[in-house]
């Protein structure tokens, strides 16, 4: 059961059309039972284990066991993801514990800016310049083999 | 059925995908649509931000060719994809994206991708082509630069998220659109455009994995990636080339957690059980595949096949040496606070590696009590992947850009007027939709989208008419999408469990047979990537009952409808697979599968194996096209 989901903390994210975890799964894994109100993986085979479901949940409801035929029981890998850095913990089966912080962005969420400050030297289509380029490249034009 | 509305649009261009390939299309015509005055239709199956194969980040990007400071010319990027694809490349597209490729790196930065850097400034290199990242947003990112170009081309850019593609939509010899369903409510779409851009990515499970439980679902790549570019691509009458240019990646085992840093990095060996290194004992096998046998760095299927020869010899498991790296690399600092400072650095590195990208390796490190500095951890090859961004190179046979050609490539007929076109008017792909240009990884896909959109937009332009969708083509393709969902209606009541049934088959058994067929017949995991010409012909038999059962696919809900349709998916990439390699009398892969056969490289053969179906005739063409190199 790769993703699974606390039903003390799932509160089916209340009044929303879908699911903060629905919405993000990349494949269509997340459903939500309308008479509890709570999240569940429909298809934990199928789960890759990207843990987009867990970054996303606004209660944390949503962690990961990992897959029972090959990863012994035990462990943990819980992430906490802030708008410039993750926090991961991860607990052995031996009940170790060890911390990693590393950052995810430089800009602010939501404000990358599609040309990256670059120019664009030609409006030719039949340029290979694409946007952005040269200035893009470093270089006055594009390489050569 | 009754309740499903039909949503029509309208657009001058259609993106097909929301991963790399498809943010850099979308980032790229967003440029040139605003410019024209068009429109632009970009269609995901998933959520833009975490979609894809870069959906859990990357802790690298693997191409880079560091083109301003003259670290590496185009020339050593050719000579390293042809050698690791053992002389089939086509170089004229590879080098259109590595000639780019740097540009979208540099984007990558100003968007807010953290790329690690020296003291000096400058990025540190994981090996020659690859960059260290804190890749955990990667893909959020690139997504979000490409969705803020979009909203500015205001009501002419538009993004369907949750919206399943299946069919191309075809107006003669062009595209002229597509048709899908939302997963999401009960809507079908057909899409109706000028070019359409395919990128959907590559095809995974179309082999039984090594995992079968709940492990199933944790591919290398990931399990959404079900060959909806192969398909699209093939329906449309498109040829495809490479398509027994399978990936083999040897990962971690199990857990598939990146080998990379450990081998380039941190500079570690893999050995057998006995400790001995098969790149040493087994180097006068690699004579047998002169001259790539011969080349550093050793082309990645030699590699795998050296290994698998010690496990074939009863040698395995085979283990990364984590301990002796890590080791060695603290012996070399000499103050005891220094060195403690370092292995604390270098533990940090080790996990970030795992945890940008392979969450599950690391719960499976941490299920193991394995402490890599103490420790070796095993490796192994994994199952086969079609994916033509990485060291595989299955994908569409595609055009290239005119400006690159030589006398030999157009003899050899390389290019037809747009680059990263395919040979269906129109009908332009790139990142794992397109063949022959391995070895371009994220960043490259990214770039590769954006030749391709900017080629697709001068398509416009130039050919800007609206081609004819046949009304009642449309009806039957909608009423043939759907459909099972009305045999599961037609028919659950004959059986009290919704999964057996004598008058359906539900997908997710669909999917199993097509693996073990593939698996056994065709060189999977359980047959030691090891096939003959009989095995392929009675995997063609088997896969003629699959097909005609898949008239008689059953889906309760638009999950399992989308689950119907990628399984289809599967079965044509796996069709084209198993007609390739049959096609193909040769062994020149070995360590991604073998023709018992047919045991050695030919010369002859040095040359691409295409293969193109014919939508009217219902039939497969088998086309070998010659290999020129334009350096």
């Amino acid at each position: 059961m790769p993703s699974f989901v606390i039903p003390e903390k799932c509160d089916g994210c209340k009044a929303l059309d879908k699911t903060a975890c629905q919405h993000i799964c990349p494949n269509d894994l997340m459903a939500l039972n309308k008479e509890l109100m709570k999240a569940f993986n429909r298809e934990p085979e199928m789960c890759w284990e990207c843990y987009n479901c867990v970054k996303i949940c606004p209660t944390q409801a949503v962690e990961v066991r990992g897959y029972a035929d090959f990863v012994p029981l035990g462990a943990s890998v819980v992430p906490l993801r802030s708008s410039d850095s993750i926090m991961w913990t991860v607990k052995f089966r031996n009940g170790q514990v060890k911390r990693f912080k590393f950052p995810i962005r430089t800009t602010e969420e939501g404000k990358a800016v599609p040309d990256g400050g670059f120019k664009t030297g030609t409006d030719d289509l039949k340029s290979p310049l694409l946007f952005t380029e040269p200035e893009s490249l470093g270089m006055p034009n594009v390489a050569k083999v | 059925m009754a309740n499903f509305k039909t949503v029509e649009v309208t657009t001058d261009l259609l993106i097909l995908g929301g991963g790399m390939a498809a943010c850099g299309a979308t980032v790229e015509a967003a440029y040139w649509a605003k410019k024209h005055g068009l429109k632009v239709v970009v269609v995901d199956k998933a959520a833009m931000d975490r979609s894809g194969a870069v959906a859990m980040g990357l802790s690298a990007i693997n191409q880079y060719v560091g083109l301003k400071d003259g670290e590496n010319t185009l020339k050593d990027y050719l000579n390293y994809v042809r050698n690791d694809l053992m002389g089939i490349a086509r170089e004229d597209l590879v080098a259109s994206i590595a000639r780019h490729v740097d540009s979208s790196v540099h984007l990558f930065e100003k968007w807010g991708l953290p790329i690690w850097k020296d003291d000096a400034g400058k990025y540190v290199h994981e090996g020659r082509w690859q960059l260290m990242i804190n890749g955990e947003s990667y893909k959020v990112v690139v997504a979000e630069a490409a969705k803020n170009h979009l909203a500015q081309l205001k009501d002419k850019g538009e993004l369907y998220e949750r919206v399943f593609i299946v069919e191309p939509l075809m107006d003669g010899d062009r595209v002229a659109g597509a048709v899908g369903f939302s997963v999401r409510e009960e809507k079908f779409y057909v899409f109706k455009a000028k070019a359409v851009l395919a990128a959907m990515g590559g095809a995974v499970h179309v082999f039984k994995p090594r995992s079968t439980g709940e492990g199933l679902g944790r591919a290398w790549y990931p399990p959404w990636n079900s060959g909806s570019s192969a398909y699209f691509t093939i329906r449309a009458g498109a040829e495809m080339t490479c398509q027994e240019v399978r990936f083999i990646p040897v990962r971690f085992k199990d857990g598939y957690g990146p080998v990379g840093a450990w081998f380039l990095l941190f500079k570690s060996r893999a050995t057998n059980a006995m400790g001995e290194n098969y790149m040493e004992t087994r180097k006068p096998e690699l004579e047998k595949w002169a001259p790539y046998g011969q080349v550093k760095p050793v082309p990645a299927n030699l590699r795998n096949w050296l290994g698998m020869m010690d496990i074939m010899d009863g040698k395995g498991p085979i283990y990364m040496r984590t301990e002796e790296a890590i080791q060695k690399i603290a012996a070399a600092v000499v103050d005891e606070k220094e060195r403690k400072k370092k292995l604390k650095e270098l533990e940090s590195e080790a996990w970030e590696d795992f945890l940008d990208m392979t969450i599950s390796q690391a719960i499976l490190w941490a299920g193991t009590n394995v402490q890599p500095e103490e420790k070796s951890s095993e490796i192994a090859a994994s199952e086969p992947y079609f994916i033509g961004s990485h060291s595989g190179a299955s994908g569409a046979w595609l055009s290239g850009p005119a400006d690159l050609q030589t006398e030999a490539t157009k003899k050899a007929g390389y290019s037809w007027g747009y680059g990263h076109m395919a040979t269906v008017k129109g009908l332009f792909c790139a990142g794992d939709a397109s063949g022959a240009s391995s070895h371009k990884f994220s960043s490259g896909s990214h770039a590769e989208g954006r030749i391709a959109a900017k080629e697709a937009i001068r398509f416009i332009v130039e050919n800007n008419s609206q081609p004819k969708v046949d009304g009642a083509a449309v009806s039957k393709m909608q009423e043939k999408i759907l459909q099972p969902l009305e045999t599961f209606q037609q028919n659950k009541a004959k059986s009290s469990d919704p999964n057996i049934n004598p008058n359906y088959i539900k997908p997710k058994m669909f999917m199993f047979r097509l693996q073990k067929i593939m698996d056994e017949y065709a060189a999977g995991v359980s047959a030691q990537f090891c096939t003959n010409k009989l095995s392929l012909e009675r995997a063609l038999e088997l896969i003629a009952y699959l097909k005609e059962d898949a008239d008689k696919l059953a889906a309760e809900d638009l999950h399992e409808l989308m689950r119907c349709w990628e399984n289809v998916q599967r079965m044509w990439q796996a069709e084209a697979h198993v007609r390739t390699i049959l096609f193909r009398e040769e062994t020149r892969w070995p360590g991604y599968y073998r023709r018992a056969d047919f045991p050695v490289m030919k010369e002859d053969w040095k040359a691409f194996a295409n293969c193109k179906w014919d939508p009217k005739a219902d039939k497969w063409e088998m086309i070998k096209r010659p290999v020129v190199s334009i350096i």
